[in-house]
């Protein structure tokens, strides 16, 4: 948990890439990432869940039936920039690695700080999805991306 | 000119005679000469792989990645239920109590194993520790890497979950395990290159039996293994994904 959580509750409006959008619960309180694990999901090309490990499900606060299907930007927090995930996608959609710092929302309101590469899966020449790995980030990295972020929103 | 068949150099040194049963158990099934050829460093079987000098090679997830994608290996089978982990040790009187705690500067014992290298470098990414900030030494053996942490020349070290496991009680109890890694989808894998793919089927279909024959489930046990199981072209390139999301 950070120490700068206050634990406060709040409801907040996510806009989504594709112009939906939800009313979310934020609870400020952090969720710590388990030592040794990777979170691990697939989707397909257009961003909905094909394959979550029970990292992804533990973490995410979902079901496994919740997130297969869903449109990955399930787990989007509203502290994170929308110009953070166009850099993802852009580069990913060139067909390059990305490796970032993400805050993700949990279905509870809490959140929990990843270290994400996203690769494209190429199968015989075609682009067919994007394998998504997390891992435990450091401390400093963490606090670094909130500052960077703040400034982009 | 019989076929190459050779192991990742990281396998359990109590279990090379097995892989010398398995190899003939190979060649009276499939009815073909086949060679088996050990290496002791990755280095040196790379090169040989590199030459087009192998034709079957039961393979670490890393080096898989390299011979799918540029030398066109297949994978056949996998051995159920056992996974590549890696875990991060310190000596028992260590001050370390977690991987957060170790500093810049830390001396690193570890193998050529590049895997559990690969995994152990992450999981001191929490420290804000990378091969820039760390003096690392390889060691040949797990056994080198223990004795360099008991005699004080290493704060932190690399192990197979599996190779720690296996060391004995009064040198395990000398350490202690920070960190354990629990991804279980990487691990090793029976790959067949180009020239011996026209005899994948009989392969897959002998593998995937061989438990149920009583010569079969011997030469298993000697290995160290308990069955094979098949192994789909999506299995393969989801855990080659996997890995590549690790080297970055």
């Amino acid at each position: 948990m950070s120490e700068k959580d206050t634990g406060s509750v709040r409801e907040e409006l996510i806009k989504y890439f594709d112009g939906s959008e939800r009313v979310a619960e934020i609870v400020d309180e952090e969720v710590p990432f388990p030592d040794g694990k990777l979170i691990v999901s697939r989707t397909n090309t257009k961003g909905i869940i094909t394959h979550v490990n029970q990292a992804f499900v533990d973490m995410s606060a979902y079901s496994r039936d919740e997130l297969i299907g869903a449109n990955h930007n399930i787990l989007r927090h509203p502290d994170m920039p929308a110009v953070a995930f166009k850099g993802l996608w852009d580069t990913i959609e060139g067909g390059e690695k990305w490796q970032g710092y993400v805050k993700n929302l949990r279905k509870d309101g809490r959140y929990y700080w990843v270290k994400a590469t996203v690769i494209p899966n190429v199968r015989e020449g075609k682009l067919v999805g994007y394998t998504s790995v997390r891992r435990k980030p450091s401390r400093s990295k963490i606090a670094e991306s909130e500052a960077l972020y703040v400034t982009l929103k | 000119m019989p076929f190459n068949f050779t192991v990742s150099p990281d396998f359990a040194p109590d279990h090379m005679s097995g892989w010398f049963y398995f190899n003939t158990w190979l060649q009276r099934n499939l009815g073909t000469d086949i060679h088996l050829e050990l290496f002791d460093s990755f280095d040196e079987q790379r090169e040989q792989i590199r030459a087009g000098k192998i034709d079957l090679i039961y393979a670490n997830p890393y080096d898989a990645s390299m011979l799918v994608r540029e030398q066109g290996f297949k994978a056949v089978a996998r051995p159920a239920g056992t996974r590549d982990e890696a875990v991060v040790v310190v000596p028992a009187n260590s001050s370390v109590e977690s991987v957060e705690d170790l500093m810049a500067g830390s001396r690193l014992a570890t193998t050529a194993d590049p895997d559990v290298h690969t995994i152990g470098m992450i999981m001191l990414e929490p420290a804000d520790l990378d091969s820039s900030n760390i003096s690392q030494r390889e060691y040949d053996t797990y056994i080198l890497v223990a004795k360099a942490l008991l005699r004080g020349e290493a704060d932190v070290g690399f192990f197979l979950k599996q190779g720690f496991d296996e060391l004995s009680d009064l040198i395990k109890g000398q350490m202690r395990v920070l960190v354990s890694s629990q991804i279980s989808v990487v691990h090793h894998a029976l790959l067949v290159g180009p020239s011996l793919q026209d005899r994948f089927d009989d392969l897959s279909r002998m593998l995937v039996d061989m438990h149920t024959d009583e010569k079969g489930a011997g030469v298993l046990e000697s290995m160290g293994l308990s069955r094979w199981e098949a192994m789909s072209v999506e299995q393969t390139e989801f855990m080659i994904d996997l890995i590549d999301t690790l080297t970055i």
